[in-house]
């Protein structure tokens, strides 16, 4: 099935209306427009040889690689065949109708900015409190945010100079991390919740919202800003649990130490 | 090539012109050289007076490993753990706890040590310090315990050195690999076929924050955040494994673990009973980027190297993480005062050079002029200063991108870096790094590119001479420089308040803070350790000094 982009243009359905998106069907650009040239590089789990790369080119027709051609077969042991394949893509994008998407309502920061923003702002570093909650004892959520050692590639909230982290490890009772955020005159909580029996991390984190919503009625003291994260919240709102975000699983340290710049220092992030 | 022939002076800088290092390049001055070692000595001495004169609850548990006591209870706690925690709180642990157990099973009528763990664990026992003739006892019974246990190590080491004699040991470079599903039988297959295409040494990743378990986990296990846990049953399966293959390729296939963390005794003693040839061993890791107590580690540390002297195991040091936190440029000379005092610290452990895989890493950024002329600089200098040592070369990280293409070519001036300055273990880049585990078509590019590398190099190295107060060598002494500086500094206000201050990667470390304080324990006058006193007291090289094969020469004496 081969479209051509002149004829998708004049009749597609998701055709933009106006007319000066007309051009906005696009394929990829090989070195000519329109030409719909890409690369793909894969492996199959074959031997080596003519029966290979008969297999590896109907995998690129099917997906919608027309014509193709494997420009590079190598045996990877016994077992294995490795191919890089060039071929001409039929899909057609209709870029008028790809959204702008909404990205976070934050910008991310590098961990210099963070170190500024608040550096700038506060005058002294922002307090982090981070726990993992109830009989939970899987802390890898909560140390890939906090620990230096950090998590895919960037470094934990520890290594940001004007961050002061306490990371109180696992099954820390919700008294005892009221009680330590308040001693520490803490910015920000940040709980992990990683076993979800019986949805002990929903309970959890509300039981946690609580207390702190308790320990700071509306009109008195600060109340640090709640942060929850874990595999298993994306079924939630914030505001079910009584808690200011969520993140759920993939979170990184700048994400987090980005959103914290966001919401306790308004007008602080650099746009 | 069985060995490395580069013998080190008392300076420390080679003297020899004929070995695979080949002669120093960089005009290094010799008393500069010596007085950084000297310092790093004097830095290390209040450390190792700390290690000698307290204990941990894990180097007690390792004592107990030695002694043989394995398993856990129902509740996954291994015996080891649930004995010590009976003793500590009994008797507490600053006597240690061969006195304790061993008197205890004297008196019966525990028919082993699994039995009176698990009689301790139900309350059932009482345990006393014992005096007199009752002390004699309990130490003698100890000491044939731990007598017994460094036998099997002594005879896993034996036992490498045959194979190694056997199936023959791979000339270096050696190609280093990792794997890691997290399920030690989907581990296996995937190293013999790393092997199988290359590698030389499969190191096996932990499970994400296995570090910070103040026990280690029983039996063969299946499932694991990023990585795999080290327990003794996945050791001695992966062992095996690369056993088979080592026959099958005619090389002996070389495995590393880590022992980083709260239970480095324990893991290093594991490492010893089953084999294991590497493992990592870094002096300040675990302080710097698990955020565990410096007194801690420290004290763990040095009997977890004694054991890896004993055991013929080379350890692999942590400096490449540094650089990952700070600047490579900028925190060069941390690297080099790191090393230093990994080597200070090994060395009065009773490791050898050869067993000294100190670590350092490719990661300057390669958008700054010269940044491989620096790397070139920094790696010169670091085989020149530990000329013996099976320096491990780690690749670059930080400044690989989700551009592979860019990423591929990074990686082959890694590798030419490598072969230039005479590296010996290489840790092969990948240009997924930090996209996702290497996929099977990964390494295989990454083999070809190194084997490129290497082909087309050749003895490269031999006609790599930088010039005389050119950029490479001015930079290596800069740096050397820089390094004694530091060490000034740090012997000035002690490596505690150094750590405290953030002066490594760039993390500050107070010595009361971070986790497994409340294990540590100073010892009392009558403090008995069996393990200790036979690792203190014999040259751990003795039974293997004639041996031709595997890091156990040494030749170097440990400077005053």
């Amino acid at each position: 099935m081969t479209t051509d982009t002149d004829t998708r243009v004049a009749t597609g359905p998701a055709a933009p209306a106006e007319p000066a998106a007309a051009g906005q069907i696009i394929r990829p650009y090989g070195d000519t427009t329109g030409d719909g040239m890409v690369q793909l590089s894969f492996s199959l789990p074959v031997p080596a040889g003519k029966r290979a790369e008969a297999a590896a080119l109907s995998l690129a027709g099917q997906m919608g690689l027309d014509p193709a051609s494997v420009v590079h077969a190598k045996a990877i042991g016994p077992d294995f065949t490795f191919f890089i394949v060039y071929g001409r893509a039929n899909h057609l994008i209709d870029y008028g109708s790809i959204p702008v998407p909404a990205g976070r309502e934050y910008p991310l920061l590098t961990a210099k900015e963070v170190n500024l923003a608040i550096r700038t702002a506060l005058n002294r570093r922002l307090v982090v409190v981070g726990a993992c909650i109830g009989t939970d004892a899987h802390t890898v959520g909560i140390d890939a945010i906090l620990n230096v050692k950090g998590f895919a590639g960037e470094k934990g909230l520890e290594y940001y100079r004007e961050i002061q982290v306490v990371n109180m490890g696992a099954q820390v009772d919700v008294d005892e991390l009221v009680a330590r955020a308040t001693a520490e005159n803490a910015d920000a909580v940040l709980v992990s919740q990683v076993v979800t029996q019986r949805n002990a991390h929903l309970h959890n984190a509300k039981q946690m919202a609580a207390a702190f919503h308790d320990a700071h009625p509306a009109g008195s003291a600060r109340r640090p800003l709640l942060v929850v994260g874990g595999p298993r919240f994306d079924t939630v709102r914030p505001e079910d649990l009584g808690v200011d975000r969520i993140f759920g699983r993939g979170t990184t340290p700048a994400e987090v130490a980005s959103y914290l710049v966001h919401a306790l220092l308004p007008g602080r992030s650099p746009q | 090539m069985k060995d490395v022939k580069g013998v080190a002076g008392a300076n420390g800088i080679s003297d020899t012109t004929d070995g695979p290092i080949g002669p120093p390049k960089l005009d290094l001055d010799p008393a500069v050289v010596r007085k950084a070692r000297l310092l790093a000595a004097r830095a290390a001495d209040p450390i190792i007076e700390l290690a000698r004169t307290h204990t941990t609850v894990s180097v007690e548990r390792a004592l107990l490993r030695l002694a043989g006591l394995s398993g856990a209870d129902g509740e996954g706690i291994p015996w080891v753990n649930r004995l010590t925690d009976a003793v500590a709180g009994q008797v507490g642990l600053e006597h240690g706890v061969a006195l304790p157990v061993w008197d205890a099973l004297l008196a019966g009528p525990h028919r082993d040590l699994a039995a009176l763990a698990a009689a301790a664990t139900r309350g059932e026992v009482r345990f006393q310090i014992p005096a007199g003739g009752a002390a004699t006892a309990a130490e003698r019974a100890a000491r044939a315990a731990a007598r017994a246990g460094i036998a099997r190590i002594d005879a896993r080491r034996a036992e490498r050195d045959r194979l190694l004699g056997e199936v023959g040991d791979p000339p270096q470079p050696w190609i280093y690999l990792i794997v890691a599903t997290g399920d030690i039988y989907e581990d296996i297959p995937q190293a013999q076929a790393a092997a199988r295409e290359g590698a030389d040494i499969i190191a096996v990743i932990r499970s994400t924050g296995q570090s910070l378990l103040d026990y280690v986990p029983e039996g063969p296990t299946r499932e694991g955040y990023a990585g795999t846990y080290a327990t003794q049953d996945n050791f001695r399966l992966m062992r095996a494994a690369l056993d088979e293959v080592s026959r099958e390729l005619g090389r002996y296939v070389r495995l590393t673990n880590y022992a980083s963390g709260l239970c480095m005794p324990e893991i290093a003693t594991l490492a010893g009973l089953e084999r294991l040839d590497m493992m990592l061993n870094d002096c300040m890791y675990g302080i710097i980027f698990r955020d565990i107590n410096p007194r801690r580690t420290f004290i763990d540390q040095r009997f977890s190297r004694q054991i890896h002297a004993r055991a013929g195991i080379t350890i692999n040091t942590g400096e490449d993480n540094y650089l990952t936190t700070a600047d490579a440029v900028d925190a060069a000379h941390t690297v080099v005062v790191s090393q230093l005092l990994n080597e200070r610290f090994a060395r009065e452990a009773g490791l050898a050079d050869r067993q000294l895989g100190l670590g350092h890493a490719f990661e300057i950024n390669p958008a700054i002029p010269d940044s491989f002329r620096l790397e070139l600089a920094h790696a010169q200098l670091v085989r020149e200063l530990f000329p013996a040592a099976p320096l491990k070369y780690m690749p670059p990280t930080k400044h690989m991108t989700g551009n592979i293409f860019a990423g591929y070519l990074l990686d082959a001036f890694f590798n030419l870096a490598g072969v230039m300055t005479g590296q010996s273990i290489i840790l092969i880049g990948m240009m997924t790094e930090g996209i996702h585990t290497p996929w099977l078509s990964d390494r295989d590019l990454a083999l070809e590119n190194v084997r490129y590398v290497r082909d087309a190099c050749g003895r490269l190295a031999e006609d790599f001479v930088p010039r005389p107060g050119g950029l490479i060598a001015e930079r290596a002494r800069r740096v050397l420089a820089e390094s004694v500086e530091l060490l000034e500094r740090i012997c000035d206000e002690s490596l505690l308040t150094a750590i405290a201050a953030g002066t490594f990667g760039v993390t500050r470390r107070p010595p009361d803070g971070g986790k497994g304080l409340s294990g540590v324990v100073r010892r009392a006058d009558g403090y008995v350790n069996p393990a200790i006193d036979i690792l203190e007291s014999e040259d751990p090289h003795a039974a293997h000094a004639g041996g031709d094969h595997g890091p156990t020469g040494h030749t170097e004496e440990v400077p005053a």
